[in-house]
């Protein structure tokens, strides 16, 4: 058995953090401890494989294809929307610049 | 100006009035677009409703567009946006979404290590029996979620945004969203554990 080191996570603190170091946001210190709980921790090392899993999965759902109805209906409103009502009308989005949707 | 199916490529034909381009868009789009829509309001003609002013934004303000972000990122914050105004959910930014902790406290023991062992899921993964399997599953429990939990997961985790990406959308910190990707995935892995668990492996 190794002794735990004052600054040793456990089980329990990993589990919180492994978004964190997922998504790369843990700072270098953190990120040493969490690397090495898990170089000891076969458990964490489990868990950490079961978030990637289940990440990874999520991923994978699929969304509904475009019925041909639906389609149909986009392909007369594209032309309702292009050629019908007046062009000046101005309700569309901001552009992509910032400020356009919702600060900070 | 890379593929000629990029989106890039697609929103310069749409600009010059493509109605072509534009369906294949509305056909790459349209669906991510609904489950990202359904869960701010209540049913699918309401979602169906959101979907399609969000196309008119798209066609009506592609000039504006000035690829500073993905197109995919500008499309979402349209939508998130008109979901919002049509009012049917109230969002309210000072209060967070049920705390809890990623794993229940009597997994583990007195020191804060696991009490039982973890058990390795590998051999599941990998092919895409693993998505018909679990997909029902991950999708009831994807439902489930507390709202502005599965707002960010769905972004990040089902959509594929960057991180950066989600904050924009959906106005938030960069702290807040990850807190909330954090307890949306644990979520979702416990629901995959109990799945795993009720089917005796």
């Amino acid at each position: 058995m190794r002794t735990l080191r004052r600054d040793d996570l456990v089980c329990r603190q990993v589990v919180e953090l492994v978004s964190d170091y997922l998504e790369g946001a843990l700072s270098r210190r953190d990120r040493k401890r969490f690397e090495r709980h898990l170089a000891a921790c076969p458990n964490c090392t489990a868990y950490l494989e079961q978030m990637r899993v289940t990440i990874a999965a999520t991923g994978r759902l699929t969304p509904e294809d475009l019925t041909a109805e639906a389609r149909d209906e986009f392909t007369q409103l594209f032309r309702t929307w292009t050629t019908g009502e007046g062009g000046g009308h101005d309700d569309g989005p901001g552009g992509d610049t910032a400020g356009g949707g919702g600060a900070a | 100006m890379g593929s000629p199916d990029s989106d890039e490529a697609l929103l310069a034909r749409l600009r010059a009035g493509d109605e072509s381009a534009f369906l294949v868009l509305v056909t790459r789009y349209n669906g991510s677009l609904l489950r990202v829509a359904r869960t701010f309001v209540p049913n699918d003609a309401v979602a169906e409703e959101v979907v399609q002013d969000t196309w008119i934004g798209v066609v009506r303000g592609v000039d504006r567009f000035e690829g500073r972000s993905s197109f995919k990122t500008w499309l979402f914050r349209i939508l998130v946006n008109r979901a919002r105004t049509s009012g049917v959910r109230e969002h309210r930014h000072d209060t967070y979404d049920p705390t809890g902790p990623a794993v229940s406290p009597e997994r583990f023991d007195a020191t804060g290590a696991w009490a039982e062992p973890v058990a390795p899921w590998e051999s599941d993964v990998d092919d895409r029996l693993v998505a018909a399997t679990w997909g029902p599953a991950l999708r009831a429990a994807l439902d489930g979620l507390p709202e502005r939990q599965r707002d960010v997961v769905l972004l990040r985790d089902v959509e594929g945004l960057s991180g950066e990406d989600v904050c924009e959308v959906l106005g938030i910190s960069e702290g807040n969203q990850r807190v909330l990707l954090h307890r949306g995935r644990s979520r979702l892995r416990a629901a995959l554990e109990s799945e795993l668990a009720a089917r005796g492996r």
